[in-house]
């Protein structure tokens, strides 16, 4: 990737997300970048998020000396409650992701096809220790599902591609792409990209996108 | 007199035998029964198979246990985190089995198990590498794994409340998977930071209703977790 386009910094990927959740939604974040998702909810907006550790209603990380160690989200970080939040055992809180009660979520990726494929949950190497949490279960039973990623890999590999190389967490799951570059739907017609970041256009763009991309 | 409570730690984990397969709450730090998880390593069980969502963090609680070589197999959804390190050694050396799991189809099966239900089809893990081998079936034109109800011999869960019939309240994100785990089990076995008279709970807030829970210890100041690994503390 040339070095005179920046992209959009990680904030900046969180900030459009944010502006894309309306007013109401019930949303899950994963552990990582999906989580700065948070921080720039527009003022006026009520989202309530939810932890598939058992919490609807996290609030902002607590400030130092008041962690609790049992009020973590699903990274195992500390989190607060909002006023009305509520707890709940793992097995409604995973009624809540299956039986299509959240409205989004946002995850991270290893690569994202064209089809709306995701890989993000293991590289396939034989001597990792395989871990999969609830990413496969947020895919199926969420109503809309977000992703979050540099569009390619430090290596310059494109992390949209035509077909994931990597196991699939599952199989036509995403609607939509939000990377440095770009922000790009994912459609039974292909993928169709909304909006580019400064300085990227749709050569550049191409050039680094191992699928082939609409520009309506 | 229904008296569920037992008076020392080693009464709480006494019939626990080998190949015994256990239930342990807890999700990251939230909710692990350290207490009793080292009552289990003093015991000496061996050859358990644990069922819990992570494989422990540091050298103490259920990464101790581990450690032990008193566990042979592990069923989980995410065994590696930052902190864990005895059982991604283990599992390279081939010296401990892994069956893994979709954190949400773990939740099921436990919660199926003490329910009653022997299996059920989920559409979570079809066409990944997780549901290979396993029957498929089309409800309504989408595709669906069967997965298995899991049975305990034994749950070890942690709570913040409760009275001498097993009723319990648990604390925030602690919670996670005691409530389903003291169901799936044939003995629950709690330890409680709280300990109340009958009719100390009200009965609209059990979280936990005490039918599903076998035996009951106070353990009234529980340790850190996170205390105890910043401390590069070891168990035994």
């Amino acid at each position: 990737m040339s070095t005179d386009i920046k992209g959009w910094s990680r904030e900046q990927m969180a900030q459009k997300i944010a502006e894309d959740i309306p007013n109401g939604a019930y949303v899950n974040l994963g552990i990582g970048m999906p989580e700065l998702v948070a921080d720039f909810i527009p003022e006026g907006r009520e989202v309530i998020f939810h932890t598939e550790n058992g919490l609807l209603g996290v609030g902002p990380s607590p400030r130092p000396g008041l962690e609790d160690d049992e009020l973590i989200n699903a990274g195992k970080k500390p989190v607060t409650t909002i006023k009305g939040a509520c707890f709940f055992h793992h097995a409604d809180s995973f009624a809540m992701v299956r039986g299509g009660h959240i409205d989004i979520c946002v995850l991270g990726a290893f690569q994202v096809s064209e089809k709306g494929d995701l890989a993000n949950w293991s590289t396939g190497e034989p001597n990792a220790i395989p871990a999969v949490g609830g990413a496969m279960d947020l895919v199926e039973g969420v109503k809309t599902v977000f992703v979050i990623t540099q569009h390619t890999t430090k290596t310059g590999e494109s992390k949209i591609v035509e077909q994931c190389t990597y196991p699939l967490t599952g199989k036509k799951v995403v609607s939509r792409v939000y990377t440095d570059l770009a922000v790009i739907d994912i459609t039974d017609k292909g993928l169709f990209v909304r909006e580019m970041a400064p300085g990227v256009n749709p050569e550049f763009l191409q050039k680094n996108t191992s699928a082939p991309l609409n520009f309506s | 007199m229904i008296n569920k409570l037992v008076k020392t730690l080693p009464d709480a984990v006494a019939d626990i035998f080998d190949g015994a397969t256990v239930m342990i709450s807890g999700f990251g730090e939230a909710g692990s029964p350290i207490e009793l998880i080292h009552a289990l390593i003093d015991h000496g069980a061996k050859n358990l198979t644990i069922v819990s969502n992570n494989t422990g963090n540091g050298h103490i609680g259920l990464a101790a246990l581990i450690g032990n070589r008193q566990v042979k197999k592990m069923i989980c959804s995410f065994p590696r985190t930052a902190q864990s390190v005895v059982f991604p050694e283990l599992f390279r050396k081939g010296e401990i089995e892994l069956e893994l799991v979709p954190q949400g189809t773990l939740a099921e099966r436990i919660r199926a198990g003490g329910a009653g239900i022997p299996a059920f089809y989920t559409p979570t893990s079809v066409n990944t590498p997780l549901s290979e081998g396993k029957e498929i079936r089309e409800f309504n034109g989408k595709l669906f794994v069967l997965e298995h109800g899991i049975k305990a011999d034994f749950s070890l869960v942690k709570c913040k409340t409760a009275d001498r019939y097993g009723n319990l309240l648990f604390n925030k994100t602690a919670r996670n998977f005691g409530p389903i785990m003291c169901m799936a089990a044939r003995a629950a076995i709690v330890q409680a930071s709280e300990i109340v008279e009958v009719g100390g709970i009200d009965p609209e807030m059990v979280v936990t209703p005490g039918i599903f829970v076998k035996k009951v210890i106070h353990i009234s100041n529980p340790v850190s977790e996170n205390q105890l690994i910043r401390d590069e503390r070891r168990y035994p």
